[in-house]
């Protein structure tokens, strides 16, 4: 029988994930209503990349399936891809690239630029950092690099892995803000963190909760 | 501007200021040009007899020494996977990126070997036939090698593996380069050696890169 796809929702059905030889979640279900927020945790190892992965439609899932608005993922990727923006643990940073180049040639890939570059760079406190070569960023301004990217190329779906890694108080606060008004517009976000977060009216997902049973579990 | 167009001039402004790569593969083809000479000696006849087939033969491996990297800085950084959740297919980024490595590679090659035919005592009426050969097959070299480097992406000591994998595949681009050089030389049309380089660039260009996009896929898995 085929699942019952939610209308108004990015969704995720009965969702099992495998690295190498072993399953890292099983059974697995989330919605998310167009505004709301979804915030994985879970140990090291626990499959919260691997979730975001598979969200973003890189992995294909072992078994389940994921849906936007009633319609699967998989039926229309190119469709998808358009929809999310992923920022992960690699940066994407090229050495000999400046700031603004690197955020205005990953902003050109999506959406024909205009004033947006400029205003997601003064938002991070990169500014001033426009002209720099990539090289040069330092841990922390390298990931605000990724966050002035995502601003200035708007999508209606973030996936954020680990975003406030390496962050100050200040960019992190303005990346909860970036957050708060990306959800007013209707936006979705999925993030995962180790640090205690709380986001009005998000979401917690806690991926211990579906980790797979061993043969030892089994057994016991 | 396009993605497609985005994407070739970012990685042709990679190249100009990292220099490294494309510099690399023309000092090594002209130095392994020159080696020839020093090698089997500079009698003006032997080197004619052979200047076409050191002229392939190094211009091959030349192509070859920088496709290792054509994937791999990319898949490094995380660049490929940001380029694959682009809505710019991923065939389409293979095209793109194969196209900046031919104008980063194949092309100085094509302008520079007339220069070192010079060198090695080329029959002049072989010229044309040289140089419309190498502009008419170092795309087929891009293009296979970007499956190749595709493949091998993510493999230890990946570099060996794929010119394994890749110089089986050069052999028709090398014979008929050849070909049509030998034939220019004895007096004969390089017409049809030329237009068979046409087919395999002809071939390669739309199939290519869906296979090497398959294998990125794989990667990204």
């Amino acid at each position: 029988m085929a699942p019952v796809l939610p209308q108004n929702a990015f969704a995720g059905i009965d969702l099992a994930c495998r690295r190498g030889e072993r399953i890292v979640f099983e059974h697995l279900n989330f919605g998310l209503p167009p505004g709301s927020a979804l915030l994985l945790t879970g140990r090291n190892g626990s499959g919260k990349s691997s979730l975001l992965r598979v969200m973003a439609g890189l992995t294909p899932p072992l078994s389940g399936t994921l849906a936007w608005d009633g319609a699967v993922i998989y039926d229309d990727p190119a469709a998808h891809r358009a929809r999310l923006a992923f920022v992960g643990h690699a940066d994407a940073l090229k050495p000999v690239l400046t700031v603004a180049e690197s955020v205005a040639f990953w902003a050109g890939m999506r959406v024909e630029i205009g004033g947006g570059v400029a205003a997601a760079l003064d938002r991070f406190g990169l500014g001033a950092l426009a002209a720099t070569p990539c090289r040069l960023l330092s841990a922390g301004q390298r990931r605000r690099v990724s966050l002035a990217r995502l601003v200035a190329s708007p999508a209606p779906l973030w996936l954020l892995d680990e975003p406030f890694t390496s962050l100050d108080s200040e960019a992190a606060a303005e990346l909860l803000d970036a957050i708060a008004s990306h959800r007013a517009d209707g936006g979705r976000v999925v993030l995962s963190t180790h640090a205690p977060l709380e986001l009005a009216g998000g979401a917690t997902l806690s991926l211990a909760d579906f980790a797979a049973r061993t043969p030892a579990d089994i057994f016991a | 501007m396009s993605p497609f167009l985005r994407l070739v001039r970012r990685d042709l402004a990679l190249s100009m200021r990292q220099g490294g790569d494309a510099a690399t593969v023309l000092a090594f083809f002209v130095l392994t040009v020159i080696l020839f000479p020093f090698g089997v000696g500079p009698e003006p006849v032997l080197l004619a007899r052979i200047a076409s087939g050191i002229l392939w033969v190094t211009a091959l491996l030349a192509a070859l020494l920088s496709l290792d990297r054509l994937f791999q800085a990319d898949y490094e950084d995380g660049s490929l996977e940001a380029l694959a959740l682009t809505a710019l297919p991923l065939e389409a980024v293979v095209a793109a990126k194969c196209l900046a490595h031919w104008l980063v590679t194949g092309l100085p090659l094509t302008l520079l070997a007339p220069v070192l035919a010079l060198l090695l005592h080329l029959d002049s009426v072989a010229y044309p036939a040289l140089v419309l050969g190498l502009a008419l097959g170092t795309p087929s070299l891009s293009l296979v090698g970007a499956v190749g480097a595709a493949l091998t992406l993510g493999a230890r000591r990946g570099g060996v593996l794929l010119s394994l994998l890749v110089l089986p595949l050069y052999i028709p681009v090398l014979i008929f380069g050849v070909a049509a050089c030998e034939a220019a030389a004895a007096g004969f049309a390089a017409r049809p050696h030329l237009l068979l380089l046409a087919a395999l660039a002809a071939f390669a260009a739309p199939t290519a890169p869906f296979a090497a996009a398959a294998g990125l896929r794989q990667a990204l898995e």
